[in-house]
């Protein structure tokens, strides 16, 4: 073992090392300005990115606009809570749409960790010195941050079709919200840590949104679904998705669902559980897959 | 004192393949180690496992006295990493992509604000702090990673491949602001490479191929004597199973 080359320089580095071992605080307060900085910098690139935003507005509203109008007359929805009177169905899915726009977000975001994960930035976030699973919390509310923004800019526009949605509906949607989009979020973020590359965006669009999607309450009431068969009521029943938008549509109308919470917040912890162990280094996909180019055979 | 990095016996298998053997490596304070490798010499490996984004499947790593394994986070505070891929945003600004990196290390935005002052001016990119990442050339960039690993004020500095793809000119502003932190600043650095000219005769340096060390000592020392550390380095990495570890220790 050789001396520095400079003993001033020896001298400094050890100063360096009493006084000054990190800038940052590793407390509950810096995990808090880390949570702050990840949550900025996702909002940041989602107004960065425009056309990333027309599009997850073109999606619902291509719904309200010619879905439900086309089947207003022969899907009419008769009175099923929380509506108090018959509704007409372009303000039945209104609910569903705006979850939509979460499933679709939370999809995609979790999978724009996939492309983090080719590109390297998701190695700059993961050698943070918090505990990586509060990193991914912290990226899944920065993800649910932009599809609030989403959600919330979509119900300003269905606010032309009569609603009826009270005004105190709309604040008592935002924990509601907040539940659904950090369920399917640590959906997307589970299902990231399975997918090996962007392309399989696809397969994620047939074999999980579209099932979750139609196979729900968001487009029509389940006893409707019942009606024609018996199978398909209970899978929507069992789908996490419609009770996302049930928690939702009643939450907007001012009232609180709590079967459906609790199956909301159950899946969340879940899924989000079942990510944490596949982005552990000593366990999940950081450990099985992605060795470096010519490195890993 | 704790050296600023140690790797002893660290071994990492993908599946049957082994990436890396039985390596040992220490980085003393204050000290500038080239580790030099050819491509697929397990160099990306080893940094993956000292940043932990791979677990330590066997062997132990410590940063500035900290396990690896026991106390991550206190470990990860002491250490800076420019890694071979880019990973700034290229939407964001300079100023926005520093900042995002401050918030990870829990430093707030007004403390954050002077040091970004500072740095920027380190690497010579003060009047860029507005511009967007995209419109920097790639030796720019590379300097804001630079300036961004740093930000945190870690003692260790790992670097992985930063001159790659660089021209000649960039690469020496980048050898001498890293240089420069190391004399100035007793900062202790890591610097993965196959480059030899940035290699000083004095630096120490170590040899990875395939996975595993097959030279190490100071630089000018590595080769027999009359050899450049380049012919060394052919040589070494030409016939790696006709000739025992050597050490220049």
């Amino acid at each position: 073992m050789r001396s520095p080359p400079n003993p001033a320089v020896a001298a400094r580095a050890e100063d360096g090392a009493k006084t000054v071992p990190h800038a940052g605080r590793l407390d509950a307060v810096g995990y808090l300005i880390a949570l702050g900085g990840i949550v900025r910098r996702e909002l940041l690139r989602f107004f960065h990115q425009k056309e990333r935003f027309f599009s997850a507005m073109v999606r619902p509203l291509v719904w309200l606009f010619i879905f439900a109008a086309g089947f207003r007359n022969t899907l009419g929805t008769s009175i099923v809570p929380p509506y108090e009177t018959y509704v007409l169905y372009e303000a039945y899915v209104v609910p569903g749409l705006a979850v939509m726009i979460q499933l679709f977000n939370g999809m995609q975001s979790s999978l724009s960790m996939v492309y983090d994960r080719e590109v390297g930035s998701m190695k700059v976030l993961l050698t943070s010195p918090y505990p990586r699973w509060s990193l991914l919390l912290a990226k899944l509310i920065a993800g649910v941050s932009v599809s609030i923004v989403q959600a919330y800019a979509f119900l300003a526009i269905a606010w032309f079709w009569e609603t009826g949605i009270p005004p105190v509906g709309y604040l008592a949607a935002l924990p509601a919200f907040l539940a659904s989009g950090l369920m399917l979020g640590a959906i997307g973020l589970f299902l990231s840590s399975l997918v090996r590359q962007l392309e399989n965006f696809a397969s994620v669009m047939n074999f999980v949104i579209f099932p979750m999607f139609f196979a729900s309450s968001a487009l029509y009431p389940l006893w409707q679904v019942r009606a024609s068969s018996e199978w398909l009521y209970l899978i929507c029943q069992a789908n996490p998705f419609t009770h996302a938008v049930e928690l939702v549509r009643f939450a907007l109308y001012g009232r609180f669902e709590p079967v459906a919470c609790a199956v909301v917040v159950g899946t969340g912890l879940l899924f989000f559980t079942l990510a944490a162990i596949a982005y552990d280094p000593g366990r999940g996909i950081m450990a099985r897959r992605g060795g470096p180019a010519g490195e890993a055979a | 004192m704790s050296a600023a990095l140690e790797v002893a016996g660290v071994s990492h298998r993908f599946g049957q393949r082994a990436a890396l053997s039985d390596v040992s490596i220490t980085v003393e304070r204050g000290h500038f180690m080239a580790l030099l490798g050819p491509n697929g010499a397990g160099k990306t490996t080893l940094f993956s496992v000292i940043t932990r984004l791979y677990n330590n499947q066997e062997g132990r790593v410590s940063i500035l006295g900290h396990p690896l394994d026991r106390e991550p986070s206190r470990a990860l505070a002491g250490l800076g990493v420019v890694f071979q891929a880019r990973t700034l945003d290229t939407d964001l600004t300079v100023a926005q992509n520093l900042h995002y990196h401050a918030s990870l290390h829990g430093i707030g935005r007004a403390a954050a604000r002077s040091r970004i002052e500072t740095l920027l001016a380190r690497v010579g990119l003060a009047e860029r702090r507005d511009d967007k990442i995209r419109t920097l050339s790639g030796g720019q960039s590379r300097r804001i990673e630079i300036a961004r690993s740093l930000i945190h004020a870690p003692r260790l500095l790992l670097l992985d491949e930063p001159t790659v793809g660089l021209d000649l000119e960039s690469r020496a502003d980048i050898v001498a602001i890293v240089r420069a932190l190391v004399r100035e600043e007793g900062l202790s650095v890591l610097w993965a490479t196959h480059i030899f000219e940035e290699i000083s005769s004095e630096d120490d340096a170590v040899v990875l191929h395939k996975g595993r060390i097959v030279a190490r000592g100071r630089a000018g020392e590595i080769g027999a004597p009359g050899e450049t550390l380049e012919a060394a380095f052919r040589r070494l990495v030409a016939e790696p199973d006709k000739r025992a570890v050597k050490s220049a220790a």
